[in-house]
């Protein structure tokens, strides 16, 4: 990683941990969505471990799309997205930094939470390690497709409701074959292989396209 | 590197730019070459800022073309822009602004040495003392400062200034004046819209009326605007 890139990733993190930077909401968010499902439910422990794997899944959605629709607003309001038009890195190198930073620090305490909440929803070891590997490889997707509709609503003043209406239906693919995944850990017909390679395709996939489509969007944001 | 910074030119010939479909900025020329500086002028919303952001590369032009001479990267990789916004995170100290500003404006081979230290940067607007103060915390002056600031942590040989003085006390800006002085004595130009008076001297002026849209550049020396 070249010297700029890596100076944009410092600063990602750094105002991310910073107050109002948002970087523990996420995760936080998601300790609340899946603490409130059994109340919602009841405390029957066989429908809780059943629907488990799902909780966490739409959870974890939810959560990735929360801190999103900042991602390229608060550059496009300080002018700090101008600017980056002007240096030498491409722009699709800045939104996959960019989205590489934001995933870091709100996904990936995601998937550490992911087991413990999992212990919650009476989930069976194996369920609880395919929910965490479904997450690992499935949250660069919704990240990246997030930013997507970061960028397409980055002139907006409030933009964020807009985007998860944009993004959510995009996010179904990787809603099932996640889910499948964690499923697929903890018996069933399917070998945990087969899902779980279309969820890394899925990411990959869309870490390769993701990028310039959010960039496109970013330039064409005036004029 | 500094053989190209002395023959750098700029030739921009009946520039159109639009904004959500509605012309702007229409049938815009001028020259201007190393040293030389050009002060856009115009009442509120003639397209000044409309005409700067097309030069530094933000929208596209709709018409016209602009032949930037000087190396071989683009003009909006070898220009500064300070424009309204200020492009400071209110959440990350002066210094860490200006250091994440250096390697990112500073990183391309084309860029010629000669760059301040963030810290110098800062001394040269005189900030020396609030380097590890978040910026949020900085007064409206103060962060325009820490903007101009950039302009010398990565050396890049044109400017192009959208209100620049904008919240700056006098000292301030006789200290920006100065310093303009010595980058077009480095053979770099500028580009300034502006309303108040900046201490260019010897700059062209280009009037953008709506009224008159046939917009001309000539030295104001010549006093034939």
């Amino acid at each position: 990683m070249s010297s700029p890139l890596l100076a944009l990733f410092r600063r990602e993190a750094r105002i991310a941990r910073s107050i109002g930077g948002g970087g523990a909401m996420g995760v936080v968010f998601f300790l609340i969505l899946v603490s409130l499902t059994p109340f919602a439910i009841g405390p029957d422990l066989n429908l809780l471990s059943r629907i488990g794997p799902a909780i966490l899944w739409i959870a974890a959605l939810l959560a990735t799309l929360l801190g999103l629709d900042r991602l390229f607003q608060a550059d496009a309001d300080d002018g700090s997205l101008d600017l980056f038009m002007m240096t030498s890195t491409p722009l699709e190198l800045v939104v996959l930094v960019k989205c590489a930073a934001h995933w870091t620090l709100t996904a990936l305490p995601l998937v550490a939470a992911a087991p413990l909440l999992g212990l919650m929803l009476g989930l069976e070891p194996e369920a609880q390690a395919g929910v965490a590997a479904s997450l690992l490889a499935g949250t660069p997707a919704l990240t990246l497709l997030g930013a997507i509709g970061a960028a397409l609503t980055a002139g907006l003043r409030r933009g964020g409701l807009l985007m998860a209406v944009l993004i959510l239906p995009l996010t179904t693919p990787v809603l099932i074959f996640g889910v499948s995944t964690a499923a697929a850990a903890s018996g069933g017909t399917v070998p945990f292989h087969t899902p779980f390679l279309i969820l890394c395709a899925l990411s990959l996939a869309t870490i390769a396209g993701a990028p310039f489509a959010a960039a496109a969007a970013l330039r064409a944001r005036e004029g | 590197m500094s053989q190209d910074v002395e023959r750098l030119h700029l030739s921009a010939r009946s520039l159109r730019v639009e904004r959500g479909g509605r012309a702007i900025v229409t049938d815009v020329s001028f020259e201007l070459a190393s040293g030389e500086a050009l002060l856009v002028l115009g009442r509120n919303g003639a397209g000044k800022s409309t005409l700067l952001r097309a030069l530094a590369g933000f929208l596209p032009l709709r018409g016209g073309e602009m032949v930037f001479t000087g190396g071989d990267a683009p003009l909006s990789e070898r220009a500064h822009y300070v424009g309204h916004a200020d492009g400071l995170k209110s959440a990350l100290t002066a210094l860490e602004n200006l250091s994440f500003w250096a390697s990112m404006l500073g990183a391309a081979k084309t860029c010629p040495d000669g760059k301040l230290s963030p810290q110098q940067a800062l001394e040269k607007v005189g900030l020396a003392r609030i380097g590890d103060f978040p910026v949020g915390y900085l007064s409206a002056g103060q962060k325009r400062r820490v903007a101009l600031a950039r302009l010398f942590v990565a050396a890049r040989p044109v400017w192009i200034l959208d209100e620049p003085a904008t919240a700056l006390d006098v000292g301030s800006q006789d200290r920006f004046a100065q310093a303009m002085i010595e980058h077009r004595a480095s053979g770099g130009m500028i580009l300034a819209a502006t309303h108040a008076p900046l201490g260019l001297v010897d700059a062209r002026e280009l009037r953008l009326d709506a009224a008159a849209s046939a917009a001309r550049a000539c030295p104001s020396t010549a006093g034939a605007c």
